[in-house]
């Protein structure tokens, strides 16, 4: 058994273009939920209308990926006034509803036989990404960082796709440490209060949720070019629960949370996914108990218990204040 | 405590002078009216909760609004401050037309309100409380917050009046702690300094002395007489009779969604309709003791009359 070759798996999942994109949605989750409080259980249809919005703007229309990014952004900003315009006058749960539904109408029309000249169908659309890797500055095949091993283009993405994680999370950072970032924070704790101290609560929630949609988006981007290639199905609901679990984990509300969060999660799951593998191949778990086709799934079933444990033995999650949570008695 | 001594006994007389030509009767016209409300409808379904033809409230006064539990005293209260969404009525502050104005409008044109709930946020500190109130932050826009070189003077200087406020309200020590640690008298402090951060010149407290003890309940009225002391109007809602004859200027007694008296509070509890309202809801609660000693001699001549009539059955 090669315990080894486990842990490097470990460590590339952790620092690799998953990561990336999960720590991007999980930053806008972080704003809208962590902040603000607002339930967007719709981040994969931010996600999938940036990803589509460079897929469809090279492929379909022909412009340049630069522009696609300008679309991909300007959609996700129309996507959350339509969901916000209507539900954010009323309570959270709703817009928790309506995300979540357009999420999935957003995937399901992707998909669709009728605008299958635009977006490809279930097949999806590929070959936009190449202007990003144009401008690839590693021409090796094959870099080594200790455990972790990357070709020359995913190591492209992964130092774009962090430098812009760092870049939103220090954005972040100075946001709310601003009046700004202040009336987000009140608008979680009492939104009437906020309102009878004279401040637009109702605007503030929709710039949170265009705002983290926008970073939705960017999320789309790095998938979408990180994987070189579009399929609707990728964009379903699953993706915003696997942000939320990792926003959570790391501590919502945090600075760092979302993006260490990330980090953990996919390491965990490349750990029980490579550790359960080896196991099964080398016979140390008979294949009465587990097949080589089920690991897929218990993988799931072990972090899921993960992440049950910490949020007993550490709801606040990471980096979250174990106070401040005991302040919702 | 603050250096600045308020003068409150001077604010009190001053506004018995301005008032005493007004006449005691429901809608009646002050010389100086802050805020006018006319016909004020609230229903819920079938019933209606207010139905308020007429109110002004004399500028720098302190007006109490009472009357028994369910005469709509909140309802209208919420309505005035744009959390009641009104069916009719038109109403306006200090010239400004509020009728249609969502809530937040409310504290910008300058009149901002607490709630009988205290609602601190918990989770932001006391000070973070305080300085979120403060008006037209330049740090409040979202580009504008980027770059915080923009903002960060007036952060400062915000947060120097909020340490001010918090000194007088002496709530200086609980400066840097959540305010969901604090007491419900606490917050009650703090909610009304987070109000004064608004730089109202219309106060309105909902039940400000709900739930706090005695000695607190002196130190918010203190409070309350200074707001009045810096020019400030104050409207607010009360149960204690004791209370709101020991501070107000003025009092208008709410019953069934109307307004049926106003008066000074002295001649409160000499008001037919307004002691047909409480004795109709509490028999066992007289309003005064002055009401009280009145209900008993009423029930002593009673005794005295089937006395009588019972020695003259047995006479003959």
């Amino acid at each position: 058994m090669d315990l080894r070759s486990v842990l490097d798996n470990s460590f590339s999942a952790a620092v690799g273009v998953d990561a990336v994109i999960y720590a991007l949605a999980a930053i806008g989750l972080n704003l809208q939920f962590g902040y603000t409080g607002l339930l967007n259980f719709g981040q994969v249809g931010f996600a999938a209308v940036g990803a589509y919005g460079i897929a469809v703007s090279v492929t379909y229309f022909g412009w340049s990926l630069w522009v696609g990014l300008g679309v991909g952004l300007a959609a996700s900003v129309v996507l959350a006034l339509l969901l916000g315009l209507p539900t954010l006058r009323l309570r959270a749960d709703y817009l928790a509803i309506v995300t979540i539904a357009a999420s999935e109408i957003i995937r399901l029309v992707a998909r669709s036989v009728t605008f299958n000249d635009y977006t490809g169908g279930s097949a999806g659309l590929s070959a936009y990404a190449d202007s990003f890797y144009d401008l690839n500055p590693y021409s090796g095949a094959r870099y080594s960082f200790g455990p972790v091993q990357l070709s020359g283009n995913d190591l492209w993405m992964v130092t774009v796709g962090w430098g812009v994680v760092l870049a939103l999370t220090l954005m972040l950072w100075v946001l709310m440490r601003s009046p700004w970032g202040r009336v987000l924070k009140a608008i979680r704790e009492d939104e009437d209060a906020v309102r009878s101290l004279g401040k637009n609560a109702y605007w503030y929630k929709m710039q949170s949720l265009i705002i983290g949609g926008m970073m939705g988006a960017v999320a789309g981007f790095a998938f979408a070019i990180a994987k070189t290639s579009v399929q609707p199905d990728n964009y379903s609901t699953d993706f915003t629960f696997f942000a939320y679990a990792a926003l959570i984990l790391g501590g919502a509300a945090t600075t760092w949370g979302p993006v260490v969060g990330s980090i953990i999660f996919w390491f965990l799951l490349a750990f029980t996914d490579s550790l359960l593998r080896q196991l099964v191949s080398n016979d140390k778990l008979p294949e009465a108990i587990i097949s080589g086709t089920q690991v897929g799934q218990v993988r799931f079933m072990l972090v899921g218990i993960g992440l049950v444990l910490l949020m007993v033995f550490r709801p606040q999650g990471i980096f979250g204040n174990k106070r401040e949570l005991a302040l919702d008695e | 405590m603050s250096d600045t001594t308020y003068d409150t006994a001077a604010g009190a007389a001053r506004l018995a002078a301005e008032l005493a030509d007004v006449p005691s009767e429901p809608g009646a016209a002050k010389p100086d009216p802050i805020l006018v409300s006319d016909r004020m409808v609230r229903r819920f379904g079938g019933l209606t909760a207010v139905e308020v033809d007429h109110l002004e409230v004399q500028r720098g006064s302190i007006t109490a609004l009472i009357g028994p539990n369910g005469a709509g005293k909140t309802t209208f209260f919420n309505c005035l401050t744009g959390f009641g969404d009104p069916d009719e009525g038109e109403w306006t502050f200090d010239g400004t037309r509020l009728t249609t104005a969502p809530a937040h409008k409310f504290p910008q044109a300058g009149m901002v309100r607490t709630f009988q709930l205290t609602k601190a946020l918990s989770k932001l500190t006391v000070i973070e409380n305080m300085k979120l109130a403060a008006p037209d932050q330049r740090g409040e826009n979202f580009f504008r917050a980027l770059v915080p070189g923009i903002w960060r003077r007036q952060e400062r200087e915000v947060e120097e009046r909020a340490d001010q406020l918090l000194e007088r309200f002496k709530m200086d020590h609980m400066r840097n702690e959540f305010a969901g640690t604090l007491s419900g008298g606490q917050r009650k402090l703090l909610e009304m300094a987070r109000a004064l951060m608004c730089e109202p010149r219309m106060i309105m407290l909902d039940e400000p002395m709900a739930g706090v003890n005695p000695a607190l309940t002196q130190s918010l009225l203190e409070h309350i007489k200074e707001m009045r002391a810096d020019g400030a109007t104050v409207l607010f809602i009360e149960h204690d009779m004791d209370v709101v004859s020991s501070i107000s200027d003025w009092v208008v007694v709410m019953a069934e969604g109307r307004i049926i008296a106003e008066s000074p509070p002295e001649e409160v509890g000499q008001n037919q309709a307004v002691v047909d309202a409480y004795l109709g809801a509490h028999h066992d609660a007289p309003l005064t003791i002055e009401e009280e000693e009145a209900e008993l001699e009423e029930a002593d001549e009673l005794l005295e009359e089937i006395e009588e009539a019972r020695e003259e059955e047995q006479g003959r």
